[in-house]
């Protein structure tokens, strides 16, 4: 079980950034809800997994956060991708991208390996 | 890099819990909200929108939790909870803690200033490449105790040992450098080739000396320190190949020695020179003398007693190729000796040292008992609160942990204001202690020492909160809730008497060790030194230069000067003295009588005495004549001996008129005889504490050769301290170029030749005084509680019809019970103990009962102080008001 929470962790911590990286500065329900859009509802996060993960990546100095005003006026807790963020997600996105393309290898028709 | 930057924000985290805590509960509330409308947003009802939300959120409070761990780290939060708690307490009893942290700082302070004293002397080894190598070797004197070497043993055995990787002689050389104020003398040595060799260290700019340095009329050269270089100087690094003048001689300076470096054997050796001594001269010349320090560094794999027995064998063989009179103490040498140069430098002291830290490991113990005290007290009130927490579910380790935190934070206090503490008492120690205390320059709070500190500080929080916390844990949760508790009050009071008991017993210990050093102090300052002390100034005056190079002219400077200080108002009498006694100076030659043919009396102190030196010191006559202006060179030889050394020689003849040869002449039937024309009193030379008082007495020019370092002796009307400016000129206008130094009036020399009992009775006096105060606000503080405890069965005693001075009488008994049993049980420990002082006594049994009686009084008196204020406020107790409060 452990192992695949890390797993899991350790991909939300990639979509939090991928997320923050393309949407700019965003409160922790904004995060959610664009994760859950962009996986085309195929994913379906337990939102309260996502607060330790934002404070883990706060931890590690790969994110900032600051409250403000969100669109329809509350107050709002706001993460945005600090430089050593940015670096963390080109560097893990890289990571991911081998490793999909290593499995896709594997899983691809066998004619090919011949 | 990542995981660090974690780690640091999680620890960070434990100090801005209630902040955090916070802000998650307002993110999670915005969070609700903002779902919460795009809920709503979505056509869902109120209450249908708020648990969708809720629901995908997953449960508030364990969102709250996970983030939590995430946010510290949960063992240490405790560690933090504890410590905040902890210094809440502290703060609460301001008065509590404030003591208890005084008490541990003195305990902690004083045995950190005396470890700091210790530690370069007793623990840490030289600074030198392997330092365990360097030995210290001295010939042995029949008795087996060690002698310096002479050269012609030097030579011999360095020529032929194979035990030595090297081997080097030192003697002292002071020479005197021309200043643009005053001419300075400085300190330095005369070394064999191989000294920087056998310690290992070598010159930081120029070279080391090498054997052509070293040889008969070889070449003038110098090494100078890094703090002469620096003064002298400006640490200039094109001093090396410049000459430098000293003694009115030209030396090139060849090199530098390092700044850290340390030269334990001359501590304040400025400069080093070759010793250059002729190793082709006769056996019985000057250079044969029993005055060189020896060291050398051991070949690897060499035991110091094979190095021992091989340098014994040389010396018996180097004895018989000279059978008639190997050096000028006549006899043949007995063997020799090697030391640890480490234990050698700290022989002289390290019995006083180790008393001195036992002591002050005592005052700390008394501190810790005297602390543990204080929190058994705050724990017996506190009783309710750990029973409280323990039902609310805190494990025993739990309380325990958090008990430890609290006496940890409070030694750590007392740690902290310790440490400052020692930092002044070092100052104060190196201020007080002994000139001959080794190593003086490397005493002072370093790391060793600040480790030191906070090892035993931890051992302190430790050791101090361990039996309260264990107590206070033990305490039945069921009888702690109830209000008053009388089981739980009475084993503290077992304790917490037993402390007192065993601070009573340590403070007895302190006491008789004061005890005896004082009284030995002052059996030791009621000897009469042989002479008369009062109202005298000493000065030692060198002569220097070139214009003095006969023995003649050097008499004459020293009688022009003698003729000037005379002449000074307020002076009374005045005289030179080759010797002087009590300063610390130490010369001794052996004497061949007549009466006693081939045979070379054992040695005795040598005096060179201007006439009229015993008049002017009060030294009585005995029998005979004493020296006068007509005993002067071309006259027969005048000797006068004393009165030991008479009665040591002619048990049962006159010594009057029996006839001597002296100083080099002994053992060479072409000299003349000399004649003993007087005896005079025994004088201390060496210590008050020491009976060595064999010498013998001649005019200066009467001696083979006149000494260039004199001392005066001056008689004066007033304080003769004053005395010292209008002395000193009137010698420099004979010559202004004579540097003066070791000026002192008598009583002083007295006082500092007992240095370091002095050193060591300021200390243990300290101590006592620490130790006592200790101990009585213990018998205080246990009577007191005690008191405060009782209040309502002293009420009830008090309405049965006790009288106040029966329950005085009541309350006193018990405390000088305590007292009295500590008395007993220290005493037991005292005369073991004062066993480790016995080198420091003098006089007096370690077991003096006049001692231990003064000591029991002392300790009694104050004891009955300390219970009388207790004592009294039962007394007073109002038996109406007391039954009242139930």
């Amino acid at each position: 079980m452990g192992d695949k929470t890390d797993v899991w962790q350790g991909t939300l911590a990639l979509m939090v950034l991928k997320t923050l990286e393309t949407m700019g500065p965003l409160h922790g329900y904004g995060i959610a809800r664009r994760i859950e859009q962009t996986s085309g509802n195929l994913l379906s996060l337990n939102y309260g997994t996502l607060y330790p993960a934002l404070l883990k990546l706060e931890q590690e100095g790969s994110i900032a956060s600051e409250w403000g005003m969100s669109e329809n006026k509350r107050k709002a807790k706001f993460y945005k991708l600090t430089r050593a963020g940015r670096k963390q997600l080109e560097r893990e996105a890289r990571d991911w991208e081998q490793a999909a393309a290593i499995v896709g290898r594997f899983l691809a028709p066998s004619g090919e390996r011949a | 890099m990542k995981k660090l930057r974690a780690m640091t924000a999680r620890v960070a985290g434990l100090f801005s819990a209630p902040r955090r805590e916070r802000e998650i509960a307002d993110e999670l509330e915005s969070h609700l909200e903002l779902h919460i409308e795009d809920n709503l947003r979505s056509g869902m009802a109120a209450e249908e929108a708020r648990r969708a939300a809720i629901l995908k959120l997953g449960g508030v409070e364990q969102v709250k939790q996970i983030y939590r761990e995430r946010g510290t780290v949960p063992f240490m939060e405790a560690l933090v909870y504890d410590l905040r708690f902890a210094i809440r307490q502290l703060g609460k009893y301001p008065g509590f803690s404030l003591t208890a942290a005084l008490v541990l700082a003195i305990g902690i302070g004083a045995s950190t200033a005396i470890f700091s004293a210790v530690n370069p002397i007793l623990f840490r080894t030289l600074p030198y490449p392997d330092a365990g190598r360097i030995m210290m070797i001295w010939e042995m004197r029949s008795g087996g105790s060690p002698m310096d070497v002479t050269f012609g043993t030097f030579h011999g055995l360095s020529e032929r040992n194979r035990s030595f990787d090297a081997m080097a002689v030192m003697k002292p050389w002071q020479p005197t450098m021309l200043g643009t104020r005053e001419p300075e003398r400085f300190e330095g040595q005369r070394v064999s080739a191989d000294y920087f060799r056998v310690l290992g260290i070598e010159p930081m700019v120029g070279r080391d000396f090498n054997a052509s340095d070293d040889r008969h009329n070889g070449p003038n050269v110098v090494v100078l320190s890094d703090a002469l270089w620096r003064r002298r100087f400006a640490g200039d690094r094109a001093i090396v190949g410049q000459k430098v003048t000293l003694d009115d001689t030209l030396y090139t300076v060849i090199g530098v020695m390092p700044r850290w470096f340390e030269d334990v054997l001359a501590p304040a050796a400025q400069l080093w020179a070759p010793l250059q001594y002729d190793p082709s001269l006769p056996p019985d010349g000057r250079e044969w003398g029993h005055h060189l320090r020896m060291v050398g560094r051991l070949s690897p794999g060499v035991s110091k007693t094979q190095a021992r027995n091989e340098i014994t064998v040389i010396l018996h063989s180097l004895a018989q190729m000279y059978a008639k009179g190997y050096d000028s103490s006549g006899g043949a040498p007995d063997g020799m000796i090697v030391n640890p140069l480490q234990d050698d430098i700290a022989r002289g002291v390290k019995p006083a040292l180790l008393a001195i830290l036992g002591a002050v490991l005592l005052v700390l113990l008394i501190a810790c008992v005297n602390v543990i005290n204080l929190l058994l007290a705050r724990g017996a009130q506190r009783g309710a609160e750990f029973a409280m927490r323990h039902a609310l579910g805190a494990g025993r380790l739990r309380l325990v942990q958090q008990l430890l935190t609290e006496s940890l934070l409070l030694a750590l206090i007392g740690g902290a204001l310790g440490i400052l503490l020692a930092k002044v008492g070092v100052r104060l120690l190196v201020a007080l202690s002994p000139a001959d205390l080794p190593r003086l320059g490397a005493i002072r709070v370093d790391h060793a020492v600040l480790f030191f500190a906070l090892g035993i500080t931890t051992l302190v929080g430790l050791v101090v909160g361990l039996m309260p916390a264990l107590h206070a844990s033990r305490s039945d949760p069921h009888t702690g809730l109830q209000q008053s508790s009388r089981t739980t009050a009475g084993n503290h009071q077992l304790t917490r008497r037993a402390l007192v008991v065993s601070e009573v017993a340590i403070a007895l210990v302190l006491l008789a060790s004061a005890g005896l050093l004082l009284r030995s102090i002052q059996r030791l300052f009621a000897i009469p030194p042989g002479f008369d002390a009062s109202h005298m100034l000493t000065l030692q005056v060198q002569e220097y230069g070139r214009r003095f190079d006969s023995d003649g002219a050097r008499a004459r400077f020293f009688e022009q000067a003698l003729q000037a200080v005379r002449e000074v108002p307020g002076v009374t009498d005045a005289a030179f003295t080759s010797q002087l006694p009590l300063s610390g100076d130490y010369e001794s030659f052996g004497v061949e009588f007549e009466a006693y043919p081939n045979e070379i009396a054992g040695p005795g102190f040598r005096y060179a005495v201007s006439p009229g030196y015993f008049e002017m010191m009060r030294i009585p006559l005995r029998r005979g004549r004493l020296l006068t202006e007509r005993d002067r060179a071309g006259a027969p030889v005048a000797v006068v001996l004393s009165e030991s050394y008479a009665k040591r020689m002619f048990p049962h003849r006159d010594p009057i008129g029996q006839r001597v040869r002296i100083g080099p002449n002994i053992g060479h039937a072409d000299k003349p005889w000399g004649m003993i024309v007087g005896v005079v009193g025994d004088v201390k030379q060496l210590s008050l504490a020491l009976n060595d008082s064999d010498a013998f007495y001649t005019t200066p020019t009467q001696w083979d050769w006149v000494d260039d370092v004199q001392s005066l002796v001056v008689r004066t009307r007033g304080d003769a301290a004053a005395m010292a400016p209008a002395i000193r000129e009137a010698i420099w206008s004979i010559d202004k170029d004579q540097p003066i130094v070791r000026i002192a009036t008598m009583d002083q020399l007295v006082a500092a030749s007992e240095a370091q009992r002095h050193f060591a009775l300021v200390l243990f006096a300290a101590f006592a005084v620490a130790g006592l105060l200790l101990a009585a606000t213990g018998i205080y503080g246990v009577l007191s509680g005690s008191v405060t405890e009782r209040t309502r069965e002293i009420g009830v005693r008090a309405a049965l019809g006790a009288s106040p001075r029966a329950i005085l009488s009541m309350v006193l008994r018990q405390g000088m019970k305590l007292a009295g049993v500590g008395t007993l049980l220290g005493l037991v420990v005292a005369a073991v103990a004062s066993r480790a002082l016995i080198t420091l006594l003098f006089g007096i049994s370690s077991l003096d009962p006049l001692t231990y009686l003064g000591v029991i009084a002392v300790l009694l008196s104050v004891s009955a102080i300390a219970c009388w204020l207790p004592a009294h406020r039962a007394a007073r107790v109002d038996p109406a008001i007391t039954l009242r409060a139930e």
